[in-house]
C-alpha cells in the first residue's frame, strides 16, 4: 500500500518523479500529520513555494516515500510543528522565506532572518515588511542558573553559530541553538538558474558533503527528466562519495579524539585523511571532488593513475587503520570521556528521523544506500552498521564500522569499473511543460534530499536542499543535557552537523 | 599506543618540504606592510580564522595545514583561539548579511598592527553567492584586506605560499 493510500487527497501531480507527489486539503495535511505523529511514517523534508507547503514523508518499513501539497493562496497552512517539533525549525525557515503563516503555531520566531537582509519573506514575491522585535531565547528558570552565551565567532576552525547554554555549576539544563549566520540565499539563487549553475550552487551548500550534493542534484534532474546516466558514471560517483565518507569519518574520528585532549589520535587519522584527499586529487584533479558530478553523468573520467593511487590508499587504510581501532578501544582515558556521554534517546532518533551516525548509533536502522538503492548500490554489497547506546563512543563506533565498509565498497566499485560512457545527453528541453524530480543520497553524515522543478528550457525553478544536520541540530540540543559544558565540545563534534548545510 | 607512538619517531618525518612563498601575494603586500609592524612581530604569526558564511570547504583546507604533512606551526604561525590574540585574521565566505557585524566586531577585537587574509573565491567578490540579497561581497567591502588566496577551495599548499607570502614581508626587511 502506498503512503497516499491512506491520505486523503485532490489529485495527484504527474510530473512528478521517481515518487508521488499529491495535492491534499486541510483534511489531507491533517491526516499527513497524524501519520507523522503516531509514527507509522517519518519526516523527510518540508518546504515552501510562494503559495504551497510540501511534505515528504518516508515510511520506513517499506521505504515508500510520497510528497504532499497544501496549497496555500490565503498565505496560511495549518501549522506541522505544532504537532510534530521535527518539524519546526523547517516551518520558522518557510515563514521567513515566503512569508507563510503556520496557524496554531506556537513558535514563529525567526530563523534563518536576523534583520539585516534589508527585505523581509525574500522569497515571497512580495514587498513585504515584518514586525522586527529583539530574539528571545526560551526562559530557563531556577536558583543559581546562569547563562553562558558562545558564537557566532567560535574558537576553533569551525563555522559560525551562537549556542545559548543555561548551566546550573558546570552542568547544562538548555541548550538553545541559534542558526542562520551563513545564509546566503542559495534557494533564490537557485530560481532561474541554469542546470550547471545549479550544480554549482548545490555543491557548495555544504563543503564537506560537495559530492553528495552534487549526486543527490544530479539524480533529482535525471529523474525529472526520465533520463539514467551511464553504468560508468554511476560507478564513479559511487567511488566519490564513498571516498569523501572516508575522508569525514577519519577527520571526525580524530577531532572527536581531539575534543577529549588525546592528540594522538588526531594526528594519525589527520594523516590517513589527507592520504584520502590526495588519492581524490589524482583521481578525479580536486581534493574534495568539486563539480565532478554533474546532470546525465560525470564531466571527467577517473585519471590514469586514479586506480593505483586509490589501491595504494586502501592498502594504507588496511594497514593502519586496525591499529588505530585497537589504540582507540584499548585507551582507558578516552573512553572515559567517550562512553556514556551525550546520549541521544532512540525514541527522539526515530521522531525526528535522524540520519547518519546520530540515528544509527541511537538504534534507527536506516541508510539511503540501501533503504532506496539507488544507482548503483542496487549492485553493490555492504553493511549498514547499528548501535543502541547513542552516546559519543557509539558515534564513533558507527563511524569506524563505516569506514570499514566504504573500503570494501570502495575496492568492489573499483573492480566493477568497465569501460563505457560517461555521460547521457540531456534533452534540449522538455517540450514545454514543467517537470519535477526528488532525489535521496547519503552523505557522510546522513541523507540528503534534493527536490526541484524544472522550467520548459531545463532551468530551475524551485530547488530545495534538506541537509540531515536539520534533523540532527535539534538532537544535540537534547543529548546535552545533564552534561557539562566542558563535554560540550565532544557531543558537539560527534554529532558534526553541517551549519551551511542547514542556513543555505 | 607505545607501538604507534615508537614508529612516528623511528620512521621519516611525513612533512613536507616549504613551497615557495607565492609571488604575485608578495607584490600585493609590497605596499601595506609598514618596517614598524616587521620589527615588532618578526617571524611569527599568530592566526584567527573567520568563517564569514562559506560552504565550510575552505575550513576543512585550513584544518589540514596542521597535519603531518603540511605542519604549518614550524613556520611560525599558531591558529589561535580569539581575535584578541591575532595578527591575522584569515576570512572566508562571501561575508553573509548575517555574519557582517560579527566580522566587524571581531576585526575591531583584533590588536594593531594586523593583517586581514581573504581565503577562497567567495571571500574575493562573493563568487556565485555574489548576486544574492544575503551576501554583502568580498571580504574587502566590510573590513580592509591585505591579501587574497583564491582556490575553491584553496588547497593547503596554496594557502601555505600566500602565508609564507605574508610571513615573509612582515619579517623580510629587518
Amino acid at each position: 500500500m502506498g503512503i497516499l493510500d491512506s491520505i486523503p487527497h485532490v489529485n495527484a501531480v504527474s510530473s512528478h518523479r521517481p515518487w508521488p507527489r499529491a495535492v491534499v486539503t486541510e483534511a489531507g495535511w491533517q491526516a499527513a500529520i497524524d501519520r507523522l505523529v503516531e509514527g507509522g511514517l517519518t519526516l523527510l523534508g518540508f518546504w515552501g513555494e510562494p503559495t504551497a507547503v510540501h511534505m515528504a514523508m518516508l515510511d520506513g518499513g517499506s521505504a515508500a516515500i510520497a510528497v504532499v501539497t497544501y496549497e496555500c493562496p490565503a498565505g496560511t497552512f495549518p501549522s506541522v510543528a505544532n504537532r510534530h517539533p521535527p518539524a519546526l525549525r523547517l516551518e520558522r525557515t518557510i515563514h521567513d522565506l515566503f512569508g507563510l503563516v503556520p496557524t496554531g503555531a506556537d513558535d514563529l520566531r525567526p530563523w534563518l532572518d536576523h534583520n539585516a537582509w534589508g527585505q523581509s519573506h525574500p522569497l515571497s514575491g512580495r514587498n513585504a515588511s515584518r514586525e522586527v522585535r529583539p530574539y528571545q531565547f526560551l526562559p530557563a528558570e531556577g536558583e543559581a542558573l546562569h547563562q553562558v552565551a558562545v558564537g557566532p565567532v567560535h574558537a576553533g576552525i569551525i563555522e559560525p553559530g551562537h549556542f545559548r547554554f543555561t548551566a546550573n555549576g558546570e552542568h547544562v539544563v538548555r541548550l538553545e541553538q541559534r542558526f542562520g549566520y551563513t545564509h546566503k540565499g542559495i534557494e533564490s539563487l537557485m530560481q532561474g538558474a541554469s542546470l550547471e549553475a545549479a550544480a554549482k550552487l548545490a555543491s557548495r551548500t555544504s563543503g564537506d558533503s560537495t559530492v553528495a550534493y552534487a549526486f543527490a542534484f544530479a539524480c533529482a534532474v535525471e529523474a525529472a527528466l526520465q533520463i539514467q546516466a551511464p553504468r560508468r558514471a554511476t560507478l564513479l560517483r559511487a567511488l566519490m562519495a564513498e571516498l569523501e565518507r572516508l575522508a569525514n569519518h577519519l577527520g571526525d574520528i580524530g577531532a572527536i579524539c581531539n575534543d577529549a585532549s588525546f592528540a594522538l589520535m588526531h594526528a594519525q587519522t589527520g594523516i590517513l585523511r589527507e592520504r584520502c584527499l590526495r588519492a581524490a586529487d589524482v583521481a578525479f584533479g580536486h581534493r574534495l571532488m568539486m563539480d565532478v558530478i554533474m546532470p546525465g553523468g560525470v564531466t571527467r573520467d577517473i585519471a590514469p593513475d586514479g586506480v593505483s593511487a586509490l589501491r595504494a590508499l586502501l592498502a594504507e587504510l588496511r594497514k593502519v587503520f586496525p591499529r588505530l581501532i585497537e589504540l582507540y578501544d584499548n585507551t582507558a582515558s578516552l573512553q572515559d570521556r567517550t562512553v556514556t556521554t551525550g546520549i541521544v534517546k532512540a525514541e527522539y532518533a526515530r521522531q525526528f528521523g535522524a540520519g547518519g551516525y546520530v540515528g544509527r548509533a541511537s538504534g534507527r536502522d536506516f541508510d539511503a544506500r540501501r533503504a532506496l538503492a539507488y544507482m548503483p548500490y542496487e549492485a553493490l554489497s555492504f553493511e549498514v552498521p547499528v548501535l543502541q547506546a547513542g552516546d559519543v563512543n557509539a558515534r564513533v563506533w558507527i563511524r569506524i564500522r563505516e569506514i570499514e565498509q566504504s573500503v570494501a565498497l570502495i575496492e568492489q566499485i573499483l573492480d566493477q569499473l568497465g569501460p563505457g560512457g560517461l555521460e547521457t545527453a540531456l534533452p534540449a528541453g522538455t517540450g514545454g511543460a514543467a517537470r519535477e524530480g526528488m532525489a535521496l543520497t547519503e552523505a557522510f553524515r546522513g541523507d540528503v534530499l534534493v527536490w526541484l522543478r524544472l522550467d520548459g528550457e531545463l532551468r530551475v525553478e524551485r530547488c530545495h536542499l534538506r541537509d540531515a544536520s536539520w534533523f540532527q541540530w535539534p538532537l544535540l540540543e537534547a543529548a546535552i543535557e545533564g552534561n557539562i559544558i566542558a563535554d560540550f565540545p565532544l557531543c558537539n563534534k560527534s554529532f558534526n552537523c553541517s551549519y551551511s548545510g542547514v542556513d543555505l | 599506543m607505545r607501538k604507534t607512538l615508537l614508529e612516528s619517531l623511528t620512521h621519516g618525518s611525513l612533512t613536507e618540504p616549504a613551497p615557495a612563498p607565492d609571488g604575485s601575494a608578495l607584490a600585493e603586500l609590497a605596499a601595506k606592510v609598514d618596517r614598524a609592524a616587521q620589527a615588532r612581530l618578526g617571524r611569527s604569526l599568530a592566526i584567527r580564522e573567520v568563517d564569514a558564511g562559506s560552504c565550510n570547504g575552505c575550513e576543512l583546507e585550513i584544518h589540514a595545514l596542521s597535519n603531518a604533512f603540511y605542519d604549518v606551526e614550524r613556520f611560525g604561525l599558531r591558529l589561535v583561539a580569539s581575535p584578541r590574540h591575532a595578527d591575522v585574521l584569515l576570512v572566508t565566505g562571501p561575508v553573509t548579511k548575517n555574519m557582517r557585524e560579527a566580522l566587524e566586531r571581531t576585526y575591531n577585537a583584533t590588536p594593531d598592527p594586523k593583517w586581514v587574509v581573504a581565503v577562497g573565491g567567495c571571500a574575493i567578490d562573493g563568487g556565485i553567492f555574489r548576486d544574492s540579497y544575503a551576501c554583502v561581497g568580498g571580504v574587502s567591502e566590510t573590513v580592509p584586506v591585505d591579501l587574497h588566496i583564491k582556490g575553491c577551495p584553496p588547497s593547503p599548499t596554496d594557502l601555505l605560499k600566500g602565508l609564507l607570502a605574508l610571513l615573509e614581508h612582515v619579517g623580510g626587511e629587518r
